[in-house]
């Protein structure tokens, strides 16, 4: 089988470096690119980012990339979000006044819900479990088969509140309230934490990832 | 609750990983990234690799073995030490690092952390504090790896970098240091009381007890270790087990 096509959309923004490498590690072909034809023609997309969410649209807009991500959501081949990549699927953000997102995903993001007169840290930088929503939302997914042990590295102060309950594809808790730590919508996905930041289980998790994705491709 | 961070502290001096006492006396260890490699697989869960001598030298030399090391380590990389413009702090992170500790270039022009917070995140910046105790029972923060002191008090400091945008602090106490003595608990909680961000503690841990009374005594979010793990001291899986006897959360 040919190495799987992944673009990994540049818009200036964080480290990405170690996104990279860890396809590569994964046995992957990814390339860092914002030219539209190399978008298109890649059998995944993934947008990565860390950072403020607003300037994250800023060079995704600067760069004219939103018609293209719509774009290739469009053809149905996979397209994956991380960290603030994630966040940017959701309508709008409240992070430093209201912010327009990509509106893949109903709902918003907003600064991570505390339980009052709860002391616990912000931004939440924690290596965190996370679950299933609901029995067998896993199933047919890259989570499939994932570990209810298996901690995934985090670090962000906001979260995405979607409006559909289905569109959550699982929980972590902090500080004792759930939040969401992925979401699916068809073809889009996202994870707050970072998988080429989580060790062996991270690299396994992106490699189903890849493999969920291509064996779509060759249907 | 949230798991306790355990880090890998990488102090680089002409290509090696060193170690010192007070942050003095350096003593050859290895190559950086076999050290961070070995500790990775072992399952530490960050590393921080500092450049010792890089703020007397005016600048970092450390891109190239980031550049390196995250082509095997897929866990969190900070970056320290020279950092002294947004230029370095972008290099650095394309160099593959995720979090730029400062403390030199913060203490001389506090916007910086405003300006590179605002650009790359708060989770982005980590304000490192070099703490010494003074006779009076304060402490004075100092510059340049523990060379230089500044006048300034460690715990306004803190709370200034958090005011800046800083996502976390990183306490190095000088005078518990590579003593492996224990840390230094009463400043550790001070901190980590006065400010609302995750506070990594670092200097003086030498076996898993000062860990564990540290995390029970303070809101300390992560441990920085070095001799430990350089000096062979203990394995990491050994480590970590200890903590979770102790009932404190943390991957395994």
């Amino acid at each position: 089988m040919s190495k799987a096509k992944v673009a990994v959309l540049d818009y200036g923004i964080g480290n990405v470096r170690s996104l990279t490498n860890a396809l590569i590690k994964i046995g992957a072909e990814p390339f860092l690119t914002s030219e539209r034809s190399l978008i298109l023609g890649s059998d995944v997309l993934i947008l990565p980012g860390v950072g403020a969410f607003g300037m994250g649209m800023k060079n995704l807009n600067e760069r004219n990339l939103i018609p293209v991500i719509h774009e290739f959501v469009a053809t149905g081949k996979p397209f994956l979000g991380i960290c603030l990549g994630m966040q940017l699927l959701l309508e709008e953000s409240e992070e430093f006044g209201y912010t327009k997102g990509l509106r893949l995903i109903k709902g918003k993001v907003v600064k991570m819900p505390l339980k009052s007169g709860s002391d616990v840290k912000l931004p939440h930088v924690s290596w965190n479990e996370i679950r299933e929503p609901s029995k067998n939302r896993w199933n047919e997914t890259f989570l499939t088969g994932t570990l209810k042990s298996s901690n995934f590295y985090f670090v962000h102060t906001f979260v995405a509140a979607p409006n559909n309950p289905e569109d959550i594809l699982a929980l972590t808790n902090y500080g004792g309230l759930d939040f969401c730590a992925a979401v699916q919508n068809k073809n889009v996905y996202g994870t707050q934490f970072h998988p080429e930041k989580s060790g062996e289980l991270g690299l396994q998790m992106l490699k189903m990832f890849i493999k969920k994705s291509t064996e779509k491709n060759d249907e | 609750m949230h798991k306790l961070r355990l880090i890998a502290r990488l102090d680089i001096k002409n290509e090696f990983v060193i170690k010192g006492i007070h942050l003095e006396g350096l003593r050859k260890i290895g190559d950086p990234i076999e050290l961070a490699k070995k500790y990775y697989e072992d399952g530490i869960d960050e590393i921080v690799f500092m450049d010792a001598v890089a703020s007397l030298y005016e600048r970092n030399n450390l891109f190239h073995i980031i550049e390196k090391a995250c082509e095997e380590v897929f866990i969190p990389i900070t970056i320290g030490g020279g950092i002294r413009s947004i230029g370095d702090i972008e290099k650095a992170l394309k160099a593959g690092a995720d979090k730029i500790a400062l403390n030199t270039q913060a203490i001389k022009t506090p916007a910086i952390v405003e300006e590179a917070s605002r650009i790359y995140g708060s989770q982005c910046i980590v304000g490192s504090i070099e703490s010494k105790r003074k006779d009076n029972g304060s402490w004075e923060a100092y510059v340049d790896n523990g060379r230089e002191e500044t006048g300034v008090d460690v715990i306004e400091w803190s709370q200034r970098l958090e005011q800046l945008g800083a996502g976390e602090l990183m306490i190095t106490c000088i005078d518990q240091e590579g003593t492996k003595k224990g840390f230094d608990n009463e400043l550790i909680e001070i901190i980590s009381a006065a400010v609302s961000i995750p506070v990594i503690a670092s200097g003086g841990a030498g076996k898993v007890s000062h860990i564990t009374e540290l995390v029970s005594e303070t809101k300390a979010g992560a441990i920085a270790i070095a001799s430990m793990l350089h000096y062979k001291m203990s394995g990491i899986k050994e480590i970590k087990q200890g903590i979770h006897q102790a009932q404190i959360p943390i991957r395994l």
